[in-house]
């Protein structure tokens, strides 16, 4: 993160990379601090739309640390984290539509993210063009 | 929790937020203002969490989950904090738009804090 060597300026955690690695550690903290929250609280209420929320939670921790982490395989864990959470947040978010008495319930990805400003829709689709623009191999 | 100290943090940390993506933007590296409005940001939710605990013993008890709000109040001190020490260590504009995104959380945080405290009822 603090490095400066000119492998470090390519990688992935380089530049607008460590926004991306910004925003994604604060969704980390506050999809699974929320997701605790339900777990312990109120699980019985909606047992499906929670169990999703700490999926959910469990993936935003995982992509965090993968695209902090150095590597060809913690690289394709990244990509393989965000293309969950991309069809998480469609899947959760079209059925939080259909289906609202199972999964109108507050979480990260009902409704598309709207809960928080649509960032979690919009987060995979930044992350996927970013790893791909910045492959592993050109890095360390 | 007091309606008029959340709104003052709120102000506070969209301010500061707003300052430090646009100063970001522009290319500035963490500078003694984005970082003090962070530090502001951080220390007025410590006094946050002073009012908090002091809050039920007087009577100023939340109408949602008082477990709730700890859980969102804990985990946004964290934030300004962790964004300050990022900036200290990595001394490049990326850190100063990280402590505008920080804040802006935060910000975000409050709201819903607020609306545990005074509206939302378990």
């Amino acid at each position: 993160m603090s490095t400066t060597t000119p492998a470090a300026v390519k990688s992935r955690r380089s530049g607008a990379g460590r926004i991306l690695i910004a925003v994604y550690l604060v969704l980390a903290l506050a999809s699974s601090g929320r997701s605790f929250y339900q777990l312990v609280a109120k699980f019985d209420q909606a047992p499906v739309a929670y169990t999703l929320s700490a999926v959910a939670a469990v993936v935003y921790i995982l992509a965090t640390i993968a695209l902090i982490a150095p590597g060809p395989a913690w690289y394709r864990v990244a990509r393989i984290t965000i293309w969950f959470e991309l069809i998480g947040v469609l899947t959760v978010g079209t059925l939080s539509l259909i289906v609202p008495s199972m999964f109108a319930h507050p979480s990260v990805w009902s409704f598309f993210g709207a809960g928080y400003l649509l960032i979690p829709l919009a987060l995979p689709i930044w992350g996927l063009a970013w790893l791909r623009r910045h492959p592993e191999s050109s890095g360390a | 929790m007091i309606d008029w100290f959340t709104a003052l943090q709120i102000g506070v940390a969209v301010t500061g937020g707003i300052l430090a993506i646009v100063l970001g933007a522009l290319g500035r590296r963490p500078s003694d203002l984005t970082m003090a409005f962070a530090g502001v940001v951080a220390l007025l939710l410590i006094v946050q969490l002073a009012v908090t605990i002091a809050g039920p013993l007087t009577g100023n008890t939340p109408t949602g989950s008082l477990f709730e709000f700890y859980i969102y109040l804990i985990s946004a001190i964290f934030l300004p904090i962790g964004a300050g020490f990022w900036a200290l260590i990595d001394r490049s504009r990326w850190s100063t738009v990280i402590l505008g995104v920080a804040q802006l959380a935060v910000a975000i945080m409050l709201y819903r804090m607020g609306q545990i405290w005074f509206i939302q009822v378990a």
